[in-house]
């Protein structure tokens, strides 16, 4: 049938008679329908977000309406509607306050979807409610979102919400996000505002991965900024907000380099026209896949060529995000569904846990008496541990590391045991092969939502750690432990670190030092990294929140893992607080098959605080410094350190002298 | 050339980006659940859905058979074009009959000129989902037809009553859909949630699939009733005042005759519907639905009750 043709079934009922053809009108019909189709217009998903009074429902319902998107029955309703609860102005809120709990009680109570479009683009809307309760439904909403919309009250500025709905959009790796300082009427559209709002955010958001921020002026109310563009604030020269959502870049949001191809349903028609036919139908996860590509069917590792990708429509030449397809393979191996395809050059991870980023979502809290299944693309796996590192205090960031379960909106860090192995990607990778949900087997109820971690920030075993390299499949490491091997020799020695942590003024310089003058003088290359050197050059640009102290220890950790594999003996001198950080270190180097010594240079806070040898603790005191650990931020001693050392008990040159013994008892050091 | 560049020729069109995300949901749904359905009315969104289900099972037949809730009040049309698709899908079709259900005694037929079979359809949908032992029933509904429908996810659970509960949904999270149900639960599922009344017509268009021919203009002897044309039909009763006249019209959505309202329209071909959508100014519900002018909350009610 033709898009032109007239209908071939005949109307019997009552007296229906089809009307008689007029060229002209199925002519007109044909160029509306042309117009339309010719040029393919992109889905742009995204997701609202804002204090259930920052005017959030006006936003959408004003977007709605100024692009003309709103039908007259619609709008008849929220006339009528506004007039009887004697409101001055269109109620436009009323147009997505859907249930009638919601209109009772004047709030959002769940995800709501609204469609729209223009010319340009197709826009779907998930509208999720920002009160604290439901940040659970922020996630349901925003999880495969490709822009966020952050709204803020103007006269309320950056509050916890507007930094929880950051976290989140971060957490989620929403490629966009757009901040909506909303209500500007209400503080006469003044510039000074605005701006400070601005650096506010970009404050807080500065210690988030965020890659793509926009600030955009509105009300909602009134319009300004929203389709139009505003008179009343000629200071701001960007666009308004539906110009930058039709226009902003996504197409290269897509992974389009890691094949990953989950498979969902094996197709065997077993039917006597096509007795041998199989195909693995699926949805493409990431990547191009074309006729001819070598694969590897994961986890089992089997490989094989790919034959001919199917559709209903025919075969085609390349699949890609987010085709729904059917690859048949040269070879009659095991594939079955929750099978991953990827290319045998570029592979995802294959492992039995992993770490996560878990948002809990149910009333139940965590609990590790009670079943549970991850769902993992395709597959679905029993759960053998969930182990809580830290919950998130979303509003500063900050890591409560005494958590031990996670409750309803608890954000946390968490390692997944599973009792067989899943083949995924980091999320910030893929956010679909990066990406699970947890089940409770017993009540059925989707429990938790998660991301897999990137290895990079994992306090990894030494799998995860194996996994770095994996993860950067185009960047090879150069050189190989031959080589290593090789200079060791020449050298006459081996290369190793040796980890000083300890509180600050409890001495662990000094002691480093020490060490550093006995091993010269004993012929062997040593050399000091000290963390407060370091701080001036190479993690000059870091802070001393939690985030930048990792990243503090990871970087130098690197640089210790170069100086040991170049042979040298490297010194550490850090106070290094988290034992997660530490752990990484260490992982980092057993990865490499490097020596990493961790001594814990044990002094008490009354002690390290009565030396004072910088002057920090009195600062401190004084609250001219926050966050000194020990003071203001914690410090997680070592559990089982490979040496410890009490600074009340022994003079310098007694420790220096445990620290050259461990050396050469581990045969890092002749002796 | 620059990479970006090169990526943004790998480009899925919205309607094409939505069809895969159906064609997923429909997939996932046969490889978790034991016993799925697809509820098939006649109309166009379950044309739709017909054509979905060849696009993620085909040359294979479908791994569930098609039911369709008769209200013996249907659009003869769709009818005639529900058995002619059948015969040619070579799938498998069960009619569940309200008729059977008034029978059976298990809901009483409304009286008086507004009665409609309409709020009976649950009861007969909910003992053939038992009857039958479906764990799962795809459905045509879509997102944007009206404001309770907005907030239901693609898999909408029902609890043993068959009844949905709003505030206890699932969180849908990227395309992780949870399908385990306990016996007796099962799941309405909506590949098409996303989908607007305009994208479906759009599909029609370009898939060049048949719809019953009432969806194009005709002439039809109707009546006016709460500012909507009605058919003149065995099914309904005319009240005072009420006076058939013959005009041009055409449906925009296929339900029962006594509460499916016609629109005025000149629309004979495809391209002309999809013209005629995107330039409309009213909703199709709003336009044609007497059931959801009951009350303002009409579609939250009845489906809490179990209804589609």
């Amino acid at each position: 049938m033709d898009t032109s043709s007239r209908p071939s079934g005949v109307i019997v009922t009552g007296n229906g008679k089809p009307l008689p053809e007029d060229k002209a009108r199925i002519a007109e019909g044909e160029e509306v329908f042309r117009r339309l189709t010719e040029r393919p217009t992109e889905l742009l998903r995204c997701a609202t977000a804002g204090s259930v009074d920052d005017g959030k429902s006006t936003l959408i319902g004003r977007l709605l309406y100024d692009s003309k998107q709103l039908l007259a029955d619609q709008l008849q309703h929220v006339e009528q509607t506004s007039r009887r609860m004697g409101l001055q102005f269109l109620d436009l809120s009323l147009l997505t306050d859907g249930l009638r709990a919601e209109r009772e009680q004047g709030i959002t109570i769940d995800v709501a979807y609204r469609y729209f479009a223009t010319a340009q683009r197709r826009f779907i809307i998930a509208d999720t409610p920002g009160h604290e309760q439901y940040t659970r439904n922020m996630v349901t909403g925003a999880s495969t979102a490709d822009l966020a919309i952050v709204l803020i009250d103007v006269r309320k500025g950056v509050v916890a919400q507007s930094k929880r709905h950051a976290f989140i959009s971060s957490l989620l790796a929403i490629p966009h996000v757009v901040v909506c300082v909303n209500k500007m009427d209400l503080v006469d559209f003044k510039q000074r505002v605005f701006e400070e709002i601005v650096e506010d955010f970009d404050r807080f958001a500065a210690r988030l991965e965020i890659s793509d921020v926009t600030f955009i002026p509105i009300s909602a109310l009134l319009g300004d900024n929203v389709v139009q563009r505003s008179e009343a604030m000629p200071w701001y020269q960007g666009p308004p907000l539906l110009y930058h959502l039709e226009h902003v870049h996504i197409a290269s949001d897509r992974n389009l380099i890691d094949v990953r191809f989950p498979v969902q349903w094996v197709v065997r028609p077993q039917s006597a026209s096509a007795p041998d036919y199989r195909a693995y139908a699926g949805q493409v996860a990431g990547g191009v896949i074309r006729p001819g590509d070598e694969v590897v069917v994961l986890p089992g590792g089997q490989r094989s060529r790919v034959a001919a990708i199917d559709t209903f429509d025919g075969p085609v030449e390349e699949a890609f995000p987010p085709m729904s397809v059917a690859l048949r393979l040269e070879h009659d191996i095991d594939v079955s569904r929750g099978s991953m395809i990827a290319r045998s050059h570029n592979q995802p991870t294959v492992a039995n846990g992993f770490e996560s980023l878990l948002c809990w979502m149910s009333e139940r809290p965590l609990d590790a008496r009670r079943r549970y299944l991850v769902k993992h693309t395709t597959r679905t796996v029993m759960v053998g541990a969930i182990d809580v590192r830290y919950r998130i205090k979303v509003d500063t960031l900050h890591r409560d590391e005494s958590a031990a379960t996670l409750e309803l909106n608890d954000l946390g860090r968490a390692h997944i045991e599973l009792s067989s192995p899943l083949a995924f990607d980091s999320y910030r990778r893929n956010r679909l092969t990066g990406s699970l949900i947890v089940i409770d087997e017993a009540t059925n109820e989707t429990v938790a939502a998660g991301v897999i971690l990137d290895t990079e920030v994992d306090t990894g075993e030494a799998s995860a750690a194996r996994q770095m390299t994996d993860r950067s499949a185009n960047v090879r490491w150069q050189g190989t432990q031959v080589t290593r091997a090789r200079r060791w020799e020449s050298l006459g020695h081996t290369g190793a670190t040796v980890w000083f942590t300890g509180l600050p003024g409890a001495g662990k310089t000094t002691v480093a030092a020490a060490v550093e003058e006995r091993l010269i003088e004993a012929g062997r290359p040593a050399f000091l990294l000290d963390g407060d050197n370091l701080r001036h050059g190479l993690n000059g640009d870091l802070d001393f929140d939690e985030q930048a102290r990792s990243e503090n220890v990871r970087r130098t950790a690197h640089v210790a893992r170069l100086l040991a594999d170049s042979g040298m003996i490297a010194l550490v001198s850090l106070v290094s607080p988290y034992a997660a950080d530490r752990a990484s270190a260490a992982a980092l180097h057993a990865a490499d098959d490097l020596p990493f010594l961790e001594v814990f240079v044990d002094a008490p806070l009354e002690v390290c605080e009565r030396r004072d040898p910088k002057g920090l603790f009195e600062r401190a005191r004084a609250g001219k410094l926050a966050g000194l650990t020990g003071i203001g931020a914690p410090y997680e001693a070592p559990a089982s350190p490979d040496l410890a050392l009490d600074a009340r008990r022994a003079t310098v040159e007694q420790e220096v002298d445990r620290v050259i013994e461990l050396l050469i008892d581990r045969g890092l050091l002749a002796g | 050339m620059p990479v970006s560049d090169r990526q943004s020729t790998y480009h899925l069109s919205h309607l094409r980006t939505l069809e895969a995300e159906a064609v997923h949901v429909m997939r996932e749904v046969a490889a978790e659940f034991e016993r799925p359905v697809l509820l098939f009315s006649g109309g166009k969104d379950s044309i739709a859905l017909l054509r979905l289900a060849e696009k993620a099972f085909r040359p294979a037949r479908f791994p569930f058979p098609v039911m369709h809730v008769d209200t013996g009040h249907n659009f003869p049309e769709a009818l005639e074009l529900r058995d002619r698709r059948m015969a040619e899908l070579g799938e498998r079709l069960i009619v569940a009959s309200v008729e059977h259900s008034i029978r059976r005694g298990r809901v009483a037929e409304e009286t008086g000129p507004r009665a409609s079979r309409n709020a009976l359809q649950t009861v007969t949908l909910l003992d053939a989902i038992a009857e039958h032992g479906f764990d799962a029933a795809f459905g045509g509904a879509r997102r944007d037809e009206e404001r309770a429908r907005a907030k239901e996810r693609i898999l909408s659970f029902r609890n043993a009553f068959g009844q949905w509960e709003p505030q206890r949904q699932r969180p849908e999270v990227w395309s992780l859909y949870n399908g385990r149900v306990r016996k007796g639960e099962h799941a309405r599922v909506f590949p098409i949630s996303n989908w607007t009344e305009l994208d479906v017509w759009q599909y029609i268009a370009e898939e060049r699939l048949e719809v019953p021919a009432i969806y194009f203009a005709h002439e039809r002897e109707v009546f006016l009733r709460d500012g909507m044309l009605y058919a003149v039909s065995p099914f309904v009763e005319l009240m005072d005042g009420e006076r058939p006249f013959t005009a041009r019209v055409r449906y925009r959505t296929v339900g029962d005759m006594s509460c499916t309202g016609a629109i005025e329209s000149s629309a004979t071909t495809l391209a002309e519907i999809v013209a005629e959508i995107a330039g409309t100014d009213v909703t199709e519900r709003g336009q044609t639905r007497g059931d959801d002018r009951a009350s303002e909350a009409a579609m939250e009610d009845r489906k809490r009750q179990g209804y589609f």
